[in-house]
């Protein structure tokens, strides 16, 4: 119990922000109409490719002799940029085709 | 960390806000994507070059190469998938960030825990690393089943007592995870029965749900990548991650619950209720190509509709693109009234992503009970006095039973062609989406209500009530 209080204390400045992202979020997506559900996801999806900013830094952080970091982070930092390149990109091509059709 | 990489962090978090917000609204959805984009590319180059310790050239080289054939996969993924098969390179996408996620997870135990000081890792740390590798192994095989099954090479997989099953091993991965968190250890083996547990309760996760319900169940996953990318972040102390990864959390939650509002179930009767499905169909042959098309008028085809006992709708894009929901919901209404027995005939794929004419329909009120999906509408189509497809075309195309050249052979379809009589609305005789001709569209019994779907309706509509 000690052991998390100290944890809240000395995290407060970042659980205020976890609760405000959190709210942000509910009220940007609220009230999106239908038609756009599936872009907004695949828009979303491309966002949560930051994770690639951890594979990066996973990578720029290991020893040069450590394989298994540089290995795996090889294949992070890969997944990651397919889940962002590929997201935003497709997003894009869906978004395209919304208007085309309008 | 720099200060100016700190800044670029704010910068691109405030980019991603704005992003979502704009992606919300039709007009300046396409505006947000690009923001968002820019702000994740400003995010990657500045962790790149502004750090402030020393990094080996060849970490760099294989950084680079990294980036570049994962770019180059992306964009060709990106650009060469047709528009139907959106939802599930959605959910492919998603299963790479999830497995980003949970390599990350493995390092930072590796370098936490297992080579230096057991005694240094602190139990928020620990507590951190493992969430970081159950939720990125869930998402990681959770959204590869989801892709697998809309791409149809994976039924669906009900064990008995499956619900069960997976509540238990949802719980004894909590519970296990608690445990190695207590015990403070450094044994690899411990984290290995952890990762293969989690990565199966992903796979055991969304095996059970059925098609039409997949995109609540990307959306949901989508979120957990979103969780997970949060969680890594606070490894790293890192904002961006951290704000980002909370945003698609809540963001997708959010998502996933209007989704199913929508769709008029709550979250737990699609995760548990295992609805929907998209099996064969029984494949019947019938229709002659060629020969002439008939037209017909909004007031015959009114007189069609009053004296039909059962009616069956077939939405598709066209119903879409020209908003003509709750006019259809309307001559639903109508008919209903008249006595007639009106249902809705939806094929999973319908529309241009799996649910879309669920949603689109809900959204304008209609029953959820009266859409039916294609394995269940089927046999009914015989006893159907008149089917009236509106705005739709590859989905009740003859040629995917009975033309082996055709691209569309072997699809599943709604066999419309059984049906007594067939309305067919459409704007012109332009071939669908997948370009094919249809000879639905010649069959004798089909009539060709020509015109853009909303107005037809609304013609339709009026005649009917004059009758």
């Amino acid at each position: 119990m000690n052991e998390l209080l100290e944890f809240i204390s000395s995290n407060l400045e970042l659980i205020y922000i976890l609760i405000l992202a959190i709210f942000i979020g509910v009220e940007l997506i609220k009230n999106v109409p239908s038609v756009l559900h599936t872009p907004l996801m695949s828009g979303a999806n491309a966002l949560s490719g930051v994770v690639i900013v951890g594979a990066l830094l996973v990578m720029l952080q290991s020893k040069p002799d450590d394989y298994l970091a540089l290995g795996l982070g090889f294949v992070a930092v890969v997944l990651g940029i397919i889940n962002v390149v590929g997201g935003f990109a497709v997003t894009d091509r869906m978004l395209q085709m919304f208007k085309k059709k309008k | 960390m720099s200060i100016t990489l700190s800044i670029i962090y704010l910068i691109s978090t405030v980019t991603f806000v704005i992003g979502l917000k704009l992606l919300g609204h039709p007009e300046t959805a396409k505006k947000g994507n690009l923001i968002a984009a820019m702000g994740m590319v400003l995010a990657i180059i500045g962790t790149l070059f502004l750090h402030d310790f020393e990094v080996p050239t060849i970490n760099y080289v294989l950084i680079g190469a990294a980036l570049v054939v994962g770019s180059i996969l992306g964009w060709i993924i990106a650009m060469k998938v047709a528009m139907t098969k959106m939802p599930e390179l959605v959910s492919l996408f998603n299963g790479f960030g999830g497995g980003s996620a949970l390599l990350i997870g493995l390092v930072e135990f590796n370098k936490n825990v297992g080579l230096e000081d057991a005694s240094k890792a602190s139990a928020a740390i620990i507590t951190t690393i493992l969430a970081a590798i159950i939720i990125g192994s869930i998402t990681f095989t959770g959204s590869l089943v989801a892709w697998a099954k809309l791409n149809g090479s994976m039924k669906d997989l009900r064990l008995p007592k499956y619900n069960l099953i997976n509540n238990i091993l949802f719980i004894a991965l909590v519970a296990f995870a608690s445990y190695i968190v207590l015990l403070n250890t450094d044994s690899y083996m411990l984290i290995y029965i952890l990762l293969v547990a989690s990565l199966i309760y992903g796979y055991l996760f969304v095996a059970p749900i059925g098609g039409a319900d997949m995109p609540v169940v990307i959306s949901l996953l989508n979120s957990l990548t979103g969780i997970a990318a949060a969680i890594t972040g606070i490894l790293y102390g890192n904002m961006v991650m951290l704000v980002g990864g909370i945003l698609v959390g809540s963001a997708g939650l959010i998502l996933t619950f209007v989704m199913c509002n929508a769709m008029n179930r709550s979250l737990s009767n699609v995760i548990f209720g295992a609805f929907g499905g998209d099996a064969e169909s029984g494949a019947i042959s019938g229709g002659k190509s060629g020969g002439t098309v008939k037209k017909t008028t909004a007031s015959d085809s009114a007189i069609l509709l009053n004296y039909a006992n059962k009616v069956v709708i077939v939405p598709g894009y066209g119903l879409a693109v020209a908003q003509a929901q709750h006019v259809i919901h309307e001559l639903e209404l109508l008919l209903t009234k008249k006595g007639v027995d009106v249902s809705y005939a939806i094929h999973p794929v319908a529309g241009r992503m799996p649910g879309h004419m669920n949603v689109l329909l809900a959204e304008s009120n209609v029953d959820y009970d009266k859409l039916i999906e294609m394995d269940d509408i089927n046999p009914q189509f015989p006893n159907t006095d008149v089917v009236l497809v509106v705005g739709a075309n590859d989905v009740v195309n003859p040629a995917a039973h009975n033309d082996p050249s055709s691209p569309i052979y072997g699809m599943p379809i709604l066999d419309v062609e059984n049906a007594k009589h067939i309305i067919v609305n459409k704007r012109s005789m332009n071939a669908g989406y997948a370009g094919i001709e249809n000879e639905l569209f010649f069959n004798q019994k089909t009539s060709m209500l020509f015109g853009d779907a909303k107005s037809a309706l609304t013609e339709l509509v009026s005649e009917l009530k004059n009758m």
